[in-house]
């Protein structure tokens, strides 16, 4: 199939790139634009590693076709702090230990990162329910429930 | 061992990089003319390849080849070396790279396609047609064991391939004297690993040398190299294996697959780089897996509940291809006789060959079949004798002073396994006040009020760590300053980069950030044996202790030339060598390296042999033994069975602990593997070997919603049989885990309740159980 162009913003700037109509977000992202932040982990939408924010919700990006984002904005892991300058929820994923091996990482952060700013004060059974659609084989999950939990009292502390 | 770093719970090094998406894991890697491959594999469980049409799908869109074995013909044939050669095995069953006639299991890879992107690929695999020859296909173990059943390879007349035989002490003679013998007959059914990284391979060729270079999401790269090189007749120099960020391991990882040798054979074919990044649909038929097992077990024991003897068989479900050998039936063997005492032991395991994908260690291997095994008797003479379980155990367990204990089994070499250091009753009791046991009943009687039943559960293990025969690690520091520490060891998120550097920063008085780690390229390091039965802190980490033992003392050497002051009288610290008392008279390890890189024409100082570097290995010609003892309580609702665990907690010895926060990681993530086993984890088959969990719909994991928050305590019993007094710490949390969640369930069933003989257990279950008991 001749590829379609799509206009989106990404990461805060205007982008326009050609998708082939198959190709999912997820593949797009990662091949197509070189972010390989974003995983793949299953393909069918329960692992949730390739979990990116369209136009402010978490959404699988497995299970999104890179056409559809035409017009719409997406965050990708990228968009969060740089190895030097890690955003509060990266760093709270480091001194919780809320990763091994890394891989399911981005997906929970950024399934982490809209809903924290939806739910700025939740209670540890809330984000373990925010983060049941994401599999983490490693952890056990707790350091990345404790990493959450500590970055909205942090930020509750702070404003 | 501690210092300054050693025994410190810092954040790891590897965060930074992992977190902000600039990791880089195998699917990562862009290749100039690169391309894709997607394998054609069986949709069938047994059956012969008459022939293969490859017309159609090679005229489809981006299609550049596809290769069945015979195309290799000119560069190699066979099947794939054995990883682990046994006696027992009369001949290597192992794949080819790709399938040769005989199709044996449904996932087995038959041809490789190669294509300009990934889509284009799978089309064409969709597109190759196959003329089989249907053979009829063995799924159930008990029925593939039994005379006339159908051979899972036709070549073979039984379906057996080795009877393994262990055991101590005469267990007739205790049988016949002891006071109550009991018999139960035990299900562990079959599961699968599921790293989230699935696994993956870039095979690429350099025209001019032809030197392979392969990076796959491997726990073994070394092995690749070494297999891979026999196969081909090539020098292992002419092959480099690398492993990027690998996305979990968890045992799978640690085989030699056939996937990474029909990709490398596809690129030395092409002479072009190939990727192939394994989808999880062909996760769930082509990666290892593990735990079946059938066990029929009698016990002897005595009126107080002291456990004497143990005999038993088991059925052990191989799977189509023994890739590993016989290392997992051969664990479950080893995993006796656990934390127990006992007087005789008698086991026979039979190794039957299946029709369904191959089973291999998966995180603890047959540990935690043997710990459930063994817990679950505790528990059964427990209620035999109307005792309390922690009785049985500690009236049974090894005590403390009976250190080191020879517990009767024999090592692979033939010597006589000991256990070197620990107090299992210690953490037993330990673990029961933690939890608060005594006033446990106040619990389940306010469950009762809200409508539920509550159970406390318990298990212990013991876990054989530190397996030979060795790892080893070179420390070198450059005339910058930098310390580079290289390992053949590989990582999968076990935190190994800060381990080490920790280690090498004490030892040489620097900082954590001095420190780079280099883990597992073989052209880096000569030579390693694989990240497997938690093994790396010890026999990798001692390695580097030593190696950097050896960086020390040669910079004092030069500095006591340089300084003309007695070595004794020198320290390493911030840095640089100084002189004790005096921090000014210092020479830095910078100038150090700089001077032992030579200058043309000029002498070294006392004839010293250049560089500032070392290599050192770790012979680990002992295993030492981890513990632990875990409890947790439960919660079911009668009415819908679902079954929630509330309260975990583990006490662990593994030694001296180099970093808590990375212990403790290791046990949560290994405690929520067990509690999978116990719950969720069920890979199904039809009586055909068609696989029928092949998602995450149908096969369930355990997710944060239904893990309970798990707490640790450790006991720091050093190891007295490595120069850093470390035990393993990667799978000391799964071992016991399903064991102690069936022993809390089956509390909560109450006295009219079922003995739980198997697992995973589901909620359905639950409901016909406390049918039955009402
Ligand atoms: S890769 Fe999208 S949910 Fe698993
Ligand atoms: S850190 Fe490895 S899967 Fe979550």
């Amino acid at each position: 199939m001749t590829d379609q162009s799509v206009t989106f913003t990404l990461n805060g700037q205007q982008r326009e790139a050609a998708a082939d109509p198959r190709m999912h977000l997820g593949d797009f992202l990662r091949h197509s634009l070189g972010l390989t932040g974003t995983h793949i982990g299953c393909e069918h939408g329960v692992c949730g590693a390739c979990t990116v924010i369209v136009d402010g919700s978490p959404v699988r990006s497995c299970l999104m076709l890179a056409v559809q984002i035409d017009g719409g904005t997406v965050e990708t892991v990228e968009s969060l702090g740089k190895p030097g300058d890690l955003s509060p929820l990266q760093k709270a994923f480091s001194a919780n230990h809320g990763l091994q091996c890394g891989f399911c990482t981005p997906g929970m952060l950024m399934t982490l990162e809209a809903f924290l700013r939806t739910t700025p004060a939740p209670t540890e059974e809330d984000v373990r329910v925010a983060i049941s659609g994401n599999i983490c084989r490693c952890t056990g999950y707790q350091g990345i429930v404790q990493a959450a939990l500590d970055t909205a009292s942090a930020k509750a502390n702070r404003t | 061992m501690s210092g300054r770093l050693f025994g410190a719970a810092i954040t790891r090094v590897e965060d930074a990089r992992l977190l902000t998406g600039t990791g880089h894991y195998v699917d990562d890697i862009e290749l100039p003319g690169m391309l894709h491959a997607a394998f054609v594999r069986a949709n069938f469980a047994h059956g012969r390849i008459r022939s293969i049409d490859k017309g159609d799908a090679l005229a489809m869109p981006g299609v550049v080849a596809i290769y069945t074995m015979d195309d290799f013909a000119d560069i190699a044939q066979g099947p794939m070396p054995a990883m682990a050669p046994h006696p027992l095995l009369k001949t290597p069953i192992t794949y080819h790279p790709l399938s040769d006639a005989e199709v044996r299991h449904v996932g087995e890879a038959i041809a490789i396609v190669l294509a300009d992107n990934r889509a284009n690929a799978e089309d064409a695999a969709a597109a190759v047609m196959l003329d089989v020859e249907y053979l009829p296909a063995v799924s159930d173990v008990v029925l593939a064991r039994v005379a006339n059943s159908p051979t899972t390879h036709s070549q073979y007349a039984s379906n057996i391939a080795a009877t393994m035989k262990a055991g101590f002490g005469d267990c007739s003679k205790v049988f016949a004297k002891a006071d109550h013998v009991l018999t139960e007959h035990f299900d562990i059914h079959r599961g699968g690993c599921h790293a989230m990284e699935c696994r993956g391979v870039v095979a690429n060729i350099d025209l001019l040398t032809d030197a392979l270079t392969i990076s796959t999401s491997s726990q073994s790269p070394y092995m690749v190299r070494r297999h891979l090189a026999a196969y081909l007749k090539r020098d292992e120099n002419g092959i480099r294996v690398m492993t990027p960020d690998v996305g979990g391991g968890f045992g799978p990882k640690a085989n030699v697959y056939a996937e990474e040798f029909a990709v490398a054979l596809a690129a030395i074919k092409i002479r072009r780089p190939v990727k192939w990044i394994e989808d999880r649909q062909e996760h769930f038929v082509a990666t290892t897996q593990q735990r079946g097992q059938i066990w029929s077990l009698d016990v002897a024991f005595d009126n107080d509940g002291r456990m004497r003897a143990i005999s038993g068989h088991c059925i052990h479900d191989n799977g189509a291809y023994a890739p590993y050998g016989l290392i997992l039936p051969a664990t479950a063997i080893a995993s006796f006789p656990g934390p127990y005492a006992l007087e005789a032991l008698d086991l026979t395991v039979d190794v039957v060959l299946t029709n369904l994908v191959p089973t291999s260690p998966v995180r603890g291997a047959c540990r935690p079949n043997v710990a459930f095994l063994l817990e679950r008797l505790a528990d059964r003479i427990a209620r035999h004798l109307g005792i309390d379980r922690q009785d049985v155990r500690q009236r049974s367990f090894v005590k403390a002073d009976q250190m080191p204990y020879t517990t009767g089994m024999k090592a692979r070499d033939g010597s006589p396994i000991s256990y070197d250091s620990g107090d299992y009753v210690g953490a037993l009791n330990l673990v029961l006040e933690k939890i608060g046991a005594s006033d446990f009943e106040t619990r389940r009687k306010e469950a009762k009020r809200r409508g539920k039943l509550r159970g406390l559960g318990i298990a212990s293990c013991v876990e054989d760590t530190g397996l030979g025969p060795f790892e080893g690690a070179s420390i070198r520091v450059t005339p910058a300053g930098r310390v580079i520490v290289a390992t053949g060891a590989s990582s999968q998120g076990q935190g190994h980069r800060t381990a080490f550097a920790q280690i090498a920063a004490d030892a040489l008085g620097v900082e954590l950030d001095d420190v780079t780690v280099e883990t597992a390229d073989t052209a880096k390091f000569p030579l390693g044996i694989s990240t497997i039965a938690s093994r790396i802190a010890v026999t990798a980490g001692s390695s580097v202790q030593l190696a950097a033992d050896k960086v020390r003392a040669k910079a004092i050497t030069f500095a006591s030339h340089q300084l003309e002051v007695d070595e004794q009288d020198l320290e390493l610290e911030a840095g640089a060598v100084h002189v004790k008392g005096i921090p000014d008279m210092k020479i830095k390890l910078s100038e150090i390296a700089g001077a032992l890189a030579g200058s043309t024409g000029v002498p070294l100082p006392g004839n010293m042999e250049p560089d500032l570097a070392a290599t050192a290995y770790f012979n680990s010609n002992a295993l030492t033994f981890a513990y632990g003892a875990n409890a947790c309580e439960v919660e079911i609702d009668p009415e819908t069975g679902d079954i929630r665990v509330v309260r975990y907690v583990v006490v662990h010895d593994c030694g001296k602990l180099i970093n808590p926060l990375i212990v403790d990681g290791q046990i949560r993530g290994g405690v929520v593997h067990g509690i999978g086993n116990a719950l969720f984890e069920r890979m199904i088959y039809d009586e055909q070997g068609q696989p029928l969990t092949t998602t995450y719909g149908d096969y369930l994991l355990p997710m944060a919603s239904e893990m309970p928050p798990i707490e640790i305590h450790h006991m720091e019993t050093p190891s007295p049989r490595n120069p850093i007094g470390v035990k393993g710490a990667g799978e000391g949390g799964t071992i016991p885990a399903a064991a102690c969640v069936i022993s809390a369930v089956e509390d909560a069933l109450g006295p009219n309740g079922p003995f739980i003989s198997a697992h995973p257990i589901s909620p359905q279950q639950v409901v016909q159980w406390l049918e039955v008991a009402r």
